[in-house]
């Protein structure tokens, strides 16, 4: 397996003591896969692409990337952040190159490769624009682009598409859709949006509320997704799908709130 | 069972008066229309003078305690034409040019350390809050005990001034660099020092400028109080000698031209910010 996440556990030291996070989390993923991890918010889903980001270290257990462990942040993992992190004094180019700068990549080359990510999430015309001439949309895209510039083996997204509106979010996860299929990516996603992630996933691992813990795997089986989200939303196994999840986060949040209730009486 | 048209319920209230009132001057936290934004700047700055020249005018003021509006100008046409008033001008504005220069020069890169890495925030922070609150003028005695009557002691005043402030402000405008960004960075492959010099820098900049703009304020008063002890040249010199001599015409014409110098700087550095950080400014 490319990714492997194994026996991890997180515990933060709060004031109010040790918070336990993550128990346990065992998961991989494949090379060309697109794998989402569902959860109801606070139940550590961004702490655990964090701990497979590099940006913290699992207090148990450990992250492997084709066989190495994975010590610190690094550029073969692209990542998109949920809130936006381009650079506001760059143009969108700019942004896009600034991975490759890093890197020393020739100027040339550096502007060629960003032109293409460019075209490839739809914006060639917005190359001078600066970040906050663009809608939330927008923004989101050039992050991708951003994150694919530098060719990572992985990528990395953490509620990109959160923050939109309905329609907006839903022409990311048709174009998120395209983008992996075209470019033959592996992505590593995580969302509360249960619709989301039966739309956009071949696999899903379900997190249970506090302490997060993988509950379900489930492999979607879907038709043909690119005849859009209406066409897939409408199939009855789409359906199904996204019932069970709701109910299973349903029950671990119901389950997880008896818990805190009995703790605190 | 029909409604009944007289009953209390269907007679039409009037709605109560509504808790804001529409108000043009009273907008609170929005723009004003510009003209009357124009009116008013020109009100506060004609109301004093006015008052001034009717009071010398039709007041029975002392000239020695107030001279008027047109004995100041000829005072300031005098000391214009003799090349004092540059002179002076010179003296002061190097003076500042110099100290508060050094002082920036210093106080970016240890304020910017300090922001980024808390470890250095503990080595310097307990010193800077510390040296911060004693007063730079309390320093002179030591400085010319130290450094003589020359230049020397007036640059230290200057830079030992605005230094700690200018380092403590800096590092203060640190704190508003989003923690992912810095994070996204790491994610592109950027080391410690790509992120500090090519993200943490360009996102604080705008801060750093402002910075600037504020303790300037700070050097300019310093270098007047460093001149009214000893100097040969210099507007706070001009304004201790015209005080001795009685002459109240040129101490406002130094008090004037050090404000309108001030004011000069000021609107400079909001300039230089509103050219070099476009991406900062409000749409
Ligand atoms: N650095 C930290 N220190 C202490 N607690 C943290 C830290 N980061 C996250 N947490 C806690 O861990 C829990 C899970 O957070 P997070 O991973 O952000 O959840 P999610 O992304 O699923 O909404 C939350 O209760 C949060 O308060
Ligand atoms: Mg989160």
């Amino acid at each position: 397996m490319f990714l492997q996440v194994r026996e991890l556990t997180k515990v933060f030291s709060t004031r109010h003591g040790p918070l336990l996070v993550l128990e346990n989390i065992n998961l991989s993923v494949a090379q060309g896969e697109f794998v989402c991890a569902v959860g109801a918010s606070g139940s550590g889903k961004s702490t655990l692409l964090r701990q497979i980001a590099g940006l913290d270290q699992p207090t148990r257990g450990g992250v492997w990337i084709d066989g190495q462990r994975v010590t610190g942040p690094g550029a073969d993992r692209g990542m998109v952040f949920q809130h936006y992190t381009l650079y506001p004094w760059m143009t969108v180019q700019q942004n896009v190159e600034f991975g490759l700068k890093l890197q020393g990549v020739p100027k040339r080359e550096r502007r060629e490769r960003a032109r293409y990510y460019l075209q490839m999430v739809g914006l060639s015309h917005f190359t001078q624009a600066l970040p906050r001439q663009l809608s939330g949309g927008m923004k989101q895209r050039v992050a991708i682009a951003r994150a694919l510039a530098t060719e990572p083996r992985l990528l990395l997204l953490d509620e990109p598409f959160g923050a939109l509106d309905l329609h907006t979010r839903e022409m990311m996860h048709e174009f998120m859709l395209d983008l992996w299929q075209r470019m033959g990516l592996t992505v590593f996603m995580i969302t509360h949006d249960v619709e989301e992630a039966v739309f956009l996933s071949t696999r899903i691992f379900a997190l249970s509320a506090r302490p997060g813990r993988i509950v379900r795997e489930i492999t979607v089986n879907l038709p043909d997704r690119s005849q859009g989200v209406m066409a897939t939303k409408r199939h009855p196994r789409f359906h199904d799908y996204r019932d069970e999840l709701v109910m299973l986060l349903r029950q671990t949040g119901q389950a997880a709130q008896r818990r805190a209730m009995a703790m605190a009486a | 069972m029909t409604p009944d048209p007289t009953s209390p319920q269907m007679t039409p209230r009037r709605l109560p008066k509504p808790s804001l009132q529409p108000s043009v001057f009273w907008r609170l936290a929005e723009d004003i229309p510009a003209p009357l934004y124009r009116r008013l700047m020109l009100v506060s700055v004609l109301v004093p003078l006015v008052a001034w020249w009717l009071l010398t005018t039709f007041g029975q003021v002392d000239a020695k305690f107030l001279p008027s509006p047109g004995q100041v100008a000829t005072a300031a046409l005098r000391l214009g034409q003799s090349g004092e008033l540059w002179q002076d001008t010179w003296a002061s504005l190097q003076r500042v040019g110099i100290g508060f220069g050094l002082s920036v020069l210093v106080a970016v890169p240890v304020g910017v350390l300090m922001g980024c890495f808390q470890s250095l925030r503990a080595l310097g922070e307990p010193l800077f809050g510390l040296m911060r609150y004693m007063p730079a003028p309390a320093f002179i005695p030591l400085l010319i005990l130290y450094l003589g009557i020359d230049e020397a002691p007036k640059i230290a005043l200057i830079f030992i001034g605005t230094f700690f402030y200018n380092a403590l402000m800096v590092m203060d405008t640190v704190k508003f660099v989003p923690k992912e960004l810095i994070e996204a960075t790491y994610m592109l492959g950027g080391n410690r020092i790509n992120t500090v010099l090519k993200v943490v820098c360009p996102h604080i900049l705008p801060g750093i400028l402002d910075t600037c703009r504020i303790n300037l304020a700070g050097a300019w008063q310093l270098v007047i109080v460093a001149e009214l002890v000893a100097a040969t040249e210099g507007l706070g010199r001009r304004i201790s000698l015209a005080g001795r001599f009685l002459r109240t015409d040129e101490i406002f014409v130094g008090l004037i031209v050090i404000g309108l110098i001030g004011l000069g700087l000021d609107l400079f550095f909001q300039y230089l910010v509103r050219v070099t950080c476009r991406w900062a400014q409000p749409e």
